[in-house]
């Protein structure tokens, strides 16, 4: 008579939990929010990857693997020599390395008859190596530049992808030179006129070449002779804009440009100056006793990264002309300082044991060396980034949470509706863990439609985001993704299944356990109580 | 068969608590159901028939006394067991029918079979289950309606399902609580003669709680209850 039922794994709990789901719109509303929850959490977790890996594959881009900083202002000597030294204590890890000078300087922009300035981080690069350490080529305007730069201002045919560019090159360069010159035969010719009508006599038009003399550096005195030499040529004849430039010099975009929003909405890039113009620098030397270098330069190329730390403080020179300028170079030996050493490693070196190895070799109590890798540099905005990622992340758990709570008060509904029915199958021979394991499995099933629709849901949003972003902005007419502020032009995702695979069984764990307490009630629901429940 | 009680209760006690007071329900009953018969338990509201059935079937347990099923003692037997009991050994039909509304007729038929068998035991004999149920629908008239939910049976339709379930897992004795009490009269004689059909023509054993003496007087035992104790026990002869 005595029977044991394999009562754990019974048919009915599967036919009426599907039963239940089919006709229970209930319990499906209230799944919505575990939807919702799993949908978001994919989204913001694809984007914040996404955003991630974009800032870290641009941040790593633009800084070499490891940046060895000289804090002196004249810099090291011998680039050569720490190079082999360097060499031999990292041996074949060491892909490309570069060295350059790094100074602060002064930007100053001529822009409708003002001077506009700016705080740059003037850098001299050895165009040959520079590229083997980080991007650079591949951020400039100019076709033929983004191949190999070249410190020689270009024709024409700037950024032939992008609407808006002004005209630049020579091309604008001898535009300029002659409306300017027009412009002032015109004051000259009026000058004269004014001087006649008063009965002067006409003198002689300004010496162009004391004009040339202020373009030129101004010498600091006592500066090595090297430096003024390389405009001495300059200086000897007429400056002439129109065929002259002065020494190349490629600007960070922001520094020289805004980006706004014109009265119909578009975003507009505006350029204080284009290539082909002249800027200033201002710039101390690198003697001990520092005086300021004053030197003009010819914008030969914008440099556009996406990384507006990068593009509003940076301006590159050749490393040779800016040594000069600097007064870094030897009279006597003819050695050559620089500032910084970047070095790229071979791909899946370890970057802080090379960078420890360095710092043995160079220890910062007698080297002024600071030895760092690019996540060191950018450590704090990686780490902020993933704390942002793990804040939001525990706040949409909170969500499916609150969910839960949702699921429990919906399911202790359905055990009292369901009293009675409770009743009959413990009649009919069900045990109270056969109960139970209705509720269960039907908190179960709820959890998987609920985080299973939540994850398509959320996958598709990921797929079609910048649409959506598109329709939205249509909608609201409000701009979901800047471009003003970021400099993505799309939103960047990337999504990643061990994530949702996390999210997904997280929040059928939220469903299932909301059921248990509902479940257990059913299962201690005494049977006669609930057959006499009519 | 043999002359052995198929259910037997001894000196059963049973009050309920309301409040902080206690009711009692059943004061030292009696019993015993012979084997192929019909007992009818009549008496008012309140005289503990019910309660007794509910014992009788093992959905609650006496306070005191015992309940025999051939011989074996089963209101203190094991959880497991008297699941069991009841899913093989008993068929339990009640006034309100007791239908699960989301399960067509023929799953409900179905779910003592799918209760007592693992989820692969009955996928493995799935074929024949359905064959019996629709053998069980078919006695008592209601294969044509077979896939029809609950809600779309009358009365009578739903407690000839009720009975078809009931007779699912063969079980020796049927426990029926006032199973025409919601019944007009002519769908009720309807559901007693098929009750008597069953007897007569399988020996099932029949326990009925009714309020209708015409009903009663169809029984080939009449068990009157009052105050929680037999007060007549009438046996009858067969006809």
């Amino acid at each position: 008579m005595v029977h044991f039922t394999a009562e754990g794994t019974a048919m009915y709990r599967w036919l009426l939990c599907f039963r239940y789901l089919r006709t229970r719109y209930i319990a499906l509303a209230s799944i919505v929010s575990v939807m919702l929850g799993v949908a978001t959490l994919i989204v913001v977790n694809s984007v914040m990857a996404g955003f991630a890996a974009e800032m870290h594959d641009r941040l790593h881009g633009l800084a070499s693997d490891i940046l060895i900083e000289c804090h002196a202002s004249g810099g090291m000597p011998d680039p050569e020599g720490h190079l082999k030294e360097i060499r031999a204590i990292l041996g074949d890890k060491i892909e490309g390395a570069s060295v350059s000078v790094h100074v602060p300087a002064m930007l100053g922009i001529e822009f409708n008859g003002q001077l506009i300035t700016r705080h740059v981080n003037l850098v001299g690069i050895d165009r040959e190596t520079y590229d083997t350490v980080s991007q650079f080529g591949r951020f400039l305007l100019h076709p033929q530049n983004q191949a190999m730069v070249d410190f020689n201002l270009r024709d024409d045919g700037y950024a032939p992808d992008r609407d808006h560019f002004p005209e630049s090159g020579w091309t604008y360069r001898r535009q300029k030179a002659s409306y300017e010159k027009l412009l002032a035969e015109e004051r000259d010719r009026i000058d004269a006129a004014v001087r006649r009508s008063r009965g002067e006599q006409p003198t002689a038009a300004v010496d162009p070449s004391n004009d040339a003399a202020a373009q030129g550096p101004s010498m600091a005195y006592g500066l090595s002779p090297a430096t003024s030499e390389a405009n001495d040529p300059g200086q000897a004849k007429i400056f002439d804009a129109s065929v002259d430039q002065f020494p190349g010099i490629v600007l960070g975009i922001a520094t020289c440009s805004s980006r706004m929003r014109d009265s119909d909405g578009d975003v507009r890039d505006h350029y204080y100056c284009r290539p082909g113009d002249d800027v200033r620098m201002m710039f101390p030397n690198a003697s001990d006793n520092a005086k300021v270098v004053n030197q003009k330069f010819t914008v030969i190329d914008l440099y556009e990264s996406g990384m507006s730390e990068y593009d509003s403080t940076f301006a590159f020179v050749r490393l040779d002309q800016l040594q000069e300028f600097r007064g870094m170079i030897n009279p006597e030996s003819g050695i050559r300082s620089v500032t910084t050493v970047q070095l790229k490693l071979v791909p899946g070196a370890n970057l802080n044991e090379a960078r420890d190895d360095l710092r043995r070799r160079f220890p910062p109590d007698v080297y002024a060396f600071n030895i760092q890798t690019w996540r060191d540099m950018q450590g704090p905005l990686l780490a902020a980034v993933r704390l942002e990622t793990t804040i939001l992340n525990i706040l949409l758990f909170l969500i499916i949470a609150v969910a839960g709570f949702g699921i429990l008060a919906t399911f202790f509904m359905i055990v009292v509706e369901k009293t009675r029915d409770i009743g009959t199958l413990k009649a009919l021979g069900a045990s109270g863990s056969g109960v139970m394991s209705i509720f269960l499995s039907y908190g179960l099933l709820l959890g998987i439609v609920g985080s299973g629709v939540g994850m398509v849901g959320g996958l598709m949003f990921v797929k079609y985001i910048n649409s959506i972003a598109a329709v939205i902005e249509k909608i609201t007419g409000q701009e979901v993704f800047d471009p003003t502020v970021y400099y993505f032009n799309s939103i960047p995702t990337i999504v990643d299944p061990i994530t949702i695979a996390w999210v997904v069984a997280g929040s059928i764990l939220i469903a299932t356990t909301a059921s248990v307490l509902p479940a257990l009630r059913a299962a201690r629901m005494n049977p006669v109580r609930s057959l006499r429940f009519e | 068969m043999n002359d052995q009680p198929v259910l037997r209760a001894s000196g059963i006690y049973k009050s309920y608590q309301k409040d902080s007071l206690e009711v009692p329900v059943l004061r030292g009953v009696d019993l015993d159901v012979p084997h192929g018969k019909i007992t009818a338990m009549v008496g008012r509201s309140g005289s503990g028939k019910s309660t007794l059935m509910h014992l009788l079937a093992t959905l609650d347990r006496p306070d005191q006394g015992e309940i025999y099923f051939r011989g074996k003692r089963i209101d203190n037997a094991s959880r497991a067991e008297r699941d069991a009991f009841r899913n093989r050994d008993i068929g339990v039909i009640f006034q309100f029918y007791h239908l699960l509304p989301e399960l067509s007729a023929v799953e409900n038929v179905l779910a003592p079979m799918m209760i007592g068998q693992s989820t692969w035991q009955y996928f493995r004999h799935r074929k024949a289950a359905r064959l019996r149920a629709e053998a069980m629908l078919d006695r008592v008239g209601l294969l044509h309606r077979a896939s029809h939910k609950p809600s779309e049976l009358s009365g009578g339709e739903m407690q000839r399902t009720a009975i078809a379930r009931s007779l699912m897992t063969q079980p020796s004795v049927l426990l029926a609580d006032e199973p025409t009490g919601n019944l007009d009269a002519e769908t009720g004689l309807d559901i007693l003669q098929l009750l008597r059909g069953l007897n007569r023509e399988d020996g099932l054993t029949v326990v009925m709680i009714t309020h209708d003496d015409s009903i009663a007087a169809g029984a080939d035992n009449l068990l009157r209850m009052k105050n929680g104790r037999i007060q007549d026990e009438r046996l009858k002869q067969a006809a």
